[in-house]
């Protein structure tokens, strides 16, 4: 089968590898329908987040067919349509039965790796990297998907792929990012990153009853969209000084809940941009955490910061003094698709939240790299680049 | 029943006995004489191998076995003679403590641990256990490079039903070593908490000793790995695996490096 490859830093290639096989009798094989880049790829290609290595197949967000399943698969036959978390949970560990999916103790074959960097392990991940177990992704045209009946979750009738692919991935993790917020009616929701995960954060906010949600970016189409299809009030981080913004749209209060959709490759301008960009590049900070420190800054006393952003080592300069001393409480993590998933798709079939608006761009595997590229560029309003292996 | 009140792995290591040095451990050759042997014996097997004839293999043989005296600390005629010059080198065990938490009710976990054929399923080093009877069993595990098995015989020297197992192998074991393991609830309905020591006596004394120290990183990572193995197979039915293949890379000769990534962890010792 064709997969589009991870070579080098910012070098991907298809290759033709072995189709995938079913290996235990929770697995089943789908036949990728269509597959998004993110932007946690970005992070690996880009080379901060090690133990990823020539050959892996990148892609963890993806919806497809079943073609196969194994003995014990209960759920699903072949033929339906599925869409499919991008975190593997084993459904049966202490973390999995208290819905906290990507803790799972048990799915991560390379868990030694990220107990030396973080002390413990979490669930492995579809095609991102070996410290997250190692499991080949979606930009391929098969792929294999261990404890499938926990994972993986059939599409409602009718529904169309473009609306649905995100639900394996942005949308659950802009959803956490909003419940993780702890959102109530009259609630001030400060968002920082309007790409997919931000888009979908907006739309969960207000299906938690916010009064106001307030999205920053420096992408004009970007703001744009979450303007037109999120209904937020928008804030350029170029063109104007972002905490004073937020203070004088907020009546000097500052809004009550903060959201980090954007993480470790953060951009901004000003001295700590150049400071962050300066320790990065000599590797003596992996993250550059510019949005978590203005989060802390304008989030309202006693309110909340919620970080779906990916982090993957150490940061500088956090204003600790800050976050204490205005009693902030703190809720991060990677997402927990199999809490969020069925829910999310009964939002999508009653028409409440539809995704697709996402998909600016529909490629082939083999203009794999020029969909990263213009992803990573931004260019022609590029929002989602989504393969159709 | 009984209640286990006391949690601590130091308490644990001091409540199991050590393994008896019998087998590859058990020295009766002081350090002086073991170097003059090895060296000795190695002068006799160069002088024995430089030309072929009969008694110069014989001479060759005889420096072979004294290599091997020096090397092991174990010399079988000092032995019928009851001479011991290895007082000043008894071995030390060395010991490696692990405790984790299993999502599964105590009696389920010791049931499938005390059932000791289980053990190969998760202990990647072993190939075989096989009970002989209700205390003893047999134990097989494969050399690494497939040329060969080394075996021992155990033996369960207490054990309280669904709280703990203590064993230790045989007298004149190849490895000889010793072990228990604890089953406790764990809190709040978490399921089980089991603590494991292992104490192990390193083969050949003092060289052996050191040898241990360099390599015990490795033992005691080796034993993580297959107590998080035992976790996953019993909460999961399975031990997760990522695929064999998930690389688009075309494998060559050289390039071994995707290999050790992609497999679960591998002792480097087994």
């Amino acid at each position: 089968m064709k997969a589009l490859c991870y070579n080098n830093v910012r070098d991907l290639r298809v290759e033709n590898i072995p189709d995938p096989a079913i290996i235990s009798p929770k697995d089943m094989i789908i036949r990728v329908t269509l597959s998004s880049v993110c932007g946690s790829d970005l992070h690996i290609i880009n080379g901060f987040i090690p133990t990823v290595k020539s050959g892996d197949v990148l892609g963890h967000e993806f919806m497809g067919e079943v073609v196969e399943t194994g003995s014990e698969v209960r759920k699903f036959v072949k033929g339906d349509r599925v869409v499919v978390s991008s975190v593997i949970a084993c459904g049966e560990c202490h973390y999995c039965q208290h819905d906290s999916f990507s803790l799972c103790d048990n799915t991560n074959p390379n868990a030694f790796m990220p107990e030396k960097l973080y002390g413990d392990t979490m669930a492995g991940i579809f095609g991102y990297t070996h410290a997250f177990g190692g499991y080949a992704g979606s930009h391929a045209q098969y792929i294999r998907i261990p404890f499938a009946d926990i994972g993986a979750f059939k599409v409602p009738e009718g529904l169309h792929d473009d609306s649905v692919i995100f639900c394996s991935d942005a949308f659950p993790t802009g959803y956490m990012a909003a419940d993780m917020a702890d959102i109530k009616p009259g609630s001030v929701v400060a968002i920082w990153g309007c790409g997919g995960v931000g888009q979908m954060a907006i739309q969960s906010a207000w299906l938690m009853g916010a009064e106001r949600v307030i999205a920053i970016d420096k992408e004009p189409y970007r703001l744009r969209m979450a303007r037109e299809k999120g209904r937020a009030e928008t804030i350029n981080f170029e063109e104007a000084d972002v905490l004073e913004a937020l203070r004088d749209m907020t009546a000097g209060r500052g809004p009550d809940c903060c959201i980090d959709a954007v993480g470790m490759e953060a951009s901004g301008s000003g001295f700590g941009y150049a400071y962050d960009k300066v320790k990065q590049w000599a590797k003596l900070e992996n993250d550059r955490p510019l949005v978590l420190r203005d989060a802390i800054m304008a989030c309202r006393k006693g309110g909340n910061v919620s970080i779906v952003g990916v982090y993957s080592g150490f940061v500088d300069k956090i204003p600790m003094g800050a976050a204490m001393n205005k009693g902030l409480t703190f809720k991060m993590g990677q997402m927990h698709g199999q809490k969020y998933i069925p829910q999310l798709l009964e939002y999508v079939q009653s028409g409440q939240v539809d995704p697709s608006f996402m998909v600016t761009h529909k490629m082939g595997l083999e203009q794999g790299q020029e969909g990263y590229d213009m992803f990573t560029q931004k260019t022609d309003n590029c929002m989602r680049v989504v393969f159709a292996p | 029943m009984t209640q286990i009140k006391v949690t601590s792995a130091e308490y644990i290591a001091e409540a199991l006995p050590d393994p008896i040095g019998s087998g590859s451990a058990y020295m009766n050759v002081g350090t002086s004489e073991r170097i003059i042997s090895a060296v000795a014996g190695l002068a006799l097997m160069s002088f024995g191998l430089r030309r072929f004839s009969i008694p110069r293999l014989l001479v060759a043989a005889a420096g072979a076995a004294l290599v091997e005296r020096g090397a092991s600390g174990y010399c079988p005629v000092n032995n019928m003679v009851k001479r011991d010059t290895s007082q000043a080198a008894k071995p030390e065990s060395t010991e490696i403590t692990k405790s984790l938490t299993i999502n599964k009710p105590r009696t389920e976990v010791y049931q499938f641990w005390r059932n000791l054929e289980n053990l190969p399923k998760f202990m990647q080093h072993l190939s075989e256990v096989t009970q002989i009877d209700s205390k003893r069993s047999h134990w097989i595990a494969p050399v690494p490079g497939g040329i060969g098995k080394i075996e021992w015989e155990a033996e369960i020297i207490e054990e309280v039903e669904n709280e703990k197992i203590i064993w230790r192998s045989v007298p004149n074991a190849s490895v000889d070593n010793s072990g228990e393991i604890l089953f406790k609830d764990a809190p709040a309905g978490q399921g089980t908490e089991i603590y494991v020591v292992i104490k192990y006596l390193p083969p050949a004394g003092a060289i052996g000793g050191t040898l241990a120290k360099v390599f015990n990183p490795a033992f005691k990572q080796m034993v993580k790995e297959d107590l998080r193995r035992f976790k996953r197979l019993i909460e999961t039915g399975e031990i997760p695996v990522s695929e064999s293949r998930p690389s688009g890379k075309t494998q060559t000769i050289e390039d071994n490096s995707m290999d050790q990534i992609e497999k679960t962890y591998e002792s480097p010792l087994l």
